[in-house]
């Protein structure tokens, strides 16, 4: 992964433009750095090689943050291309078990969590 | 428990896969206090690294003066992940305390369970803001004092008084160094918003 990243290190924001393929407009369901990713396609010839680079990492689900630390990319790129998979059908994503402004948590969600801390 | 989301998990090719939901909290504290520590101490991978690139618009305040390229800055921000069940991924945030940060803070906060404010006694003065800036957003936290070789020991009591810090929230103190003391911090802020939970329901 220390090598992919430095290959993109020092990169300008013309030439992320250029990995994000411009903008599209942005997706219907906002990601957010926790929604996982799970790959729904295998890797097709002729894909732009962070398209393909995605899929490869989401065999397993992987959350939106962590495909752009392996990456080395920022966030919203991660974000732009993410959106063109989905637009293709190439991965799914699952929302987070979100908390909503102002509101408490389901308390499944509390226990869950408190339930696996317990076993570290 | 993941109801909300059901239509989007429902997915014919999804057997065999876990169905699987991420949880965010966020640890927060000012520079140097230990947040990269803390969630290296309880991630089950090594904490990971993701550089954003920010124009000057983007980092609104901070002051450019004296930088020589003054169009970009980078903000990093180091998270861990623990597996808590097979359906759920905990991620946590390490997130700088200071007002040119708050920005940052905008992916971070939203939708999180809740947050760790780590203090340092030596500097409690980032503590007031990042406090003042979760009870703005509404977001539960606990406070958590990490114990430097160097820093000195303070009753908890005034360590409240010192913060203003209303008895209902939990103070705790933790060496973020140790796995187990970092786990029973983030167990502090669990069994928090269980209270908290459990009260909204019986009122």
């Amino acid at each position: 992964m220390s090598g992919s990243r430095r290959v993109w290190e020092g990169q300008s924001p013309e030439r992320l433009y250029v990995i994000a393929g411009g903008q599209r407009a942005a997706a219907e369901t906002p990601l957010d750095l926790v929604t996982l990713i799970v790959a729904r396609s295998e890797p097709r010839p002729g894909m732009q090689p962070e398209h393909l680079a995605i899929l490869r990492l989401c065999s397993s689900p992987l959350s939106v943050v962590e495909i752009a630390a392996h990456l080395g990319l920022p966030v919203s790129v991660i974000t732009v291309l993410l959106g063109d998979l989905l637009a293709d059908g190439d991965v799914e994503a699952r929302a987070p078990a979100r908390v909503r402004r102002a509101q408490l948590p389901d308390i499944a969600i509390v226990e869950t969590v408190m339930d696996g801390l317990r076993k570290l | 428990m993941d109801c909300e989301n059901s239509e989007e998990t429902a997915h014919p090719q999804s057997d065999g896969i876990p169905k699987s939901a991420g949880v965010k909290i966020v640890i927060v504290g000012g520079f140097g206090v230990g947040k990269t520590t803390m969630v290296g101490s309880v991630s089950e991978i090594r904490p990971l690294r993701t550089e954003e690139t920010m124009t000057q618009a983007g980092v609104g305040i901070d002051d450019p003066a004296g930088v020589e390229q003054k169009t970009t800055t980078t903000v990093v921000l180091d998270f861990g992940r623990i597996t808590v069940s097979r359906e759920m991924v905990l991620y946590l945030f390490g997130a700088p305390g200071q007002e040119r940060f708050w920005f940052l803070w905008k992916g971070l906060i939203e939708g999180a369970l809740g947050a760790v404010v780590l203090v340092d006694t030596r500097r409690l003065e980032v503590s007031f803001d990042v406090m003042n800036r979760l009870e703005e957003q509404e977001v539960p936290f606990v406070v958590a004092i990490n114990h430097f070789q160097d820093s000195p020991r303070h009753a908890i009591e005034d360590i409240r008084e010192s913060l203003d810090l209303p008895e209902s929230i939990p103070i705790v103190e933790c060496d973020v160094r140790s796995r187990e003391s970092s786990r029973d911090v983030l167990l502090e802020l669990m069994g928090y918003l269980h209270s908290l939970t459990a009260t909204q329901e019986a009122s």
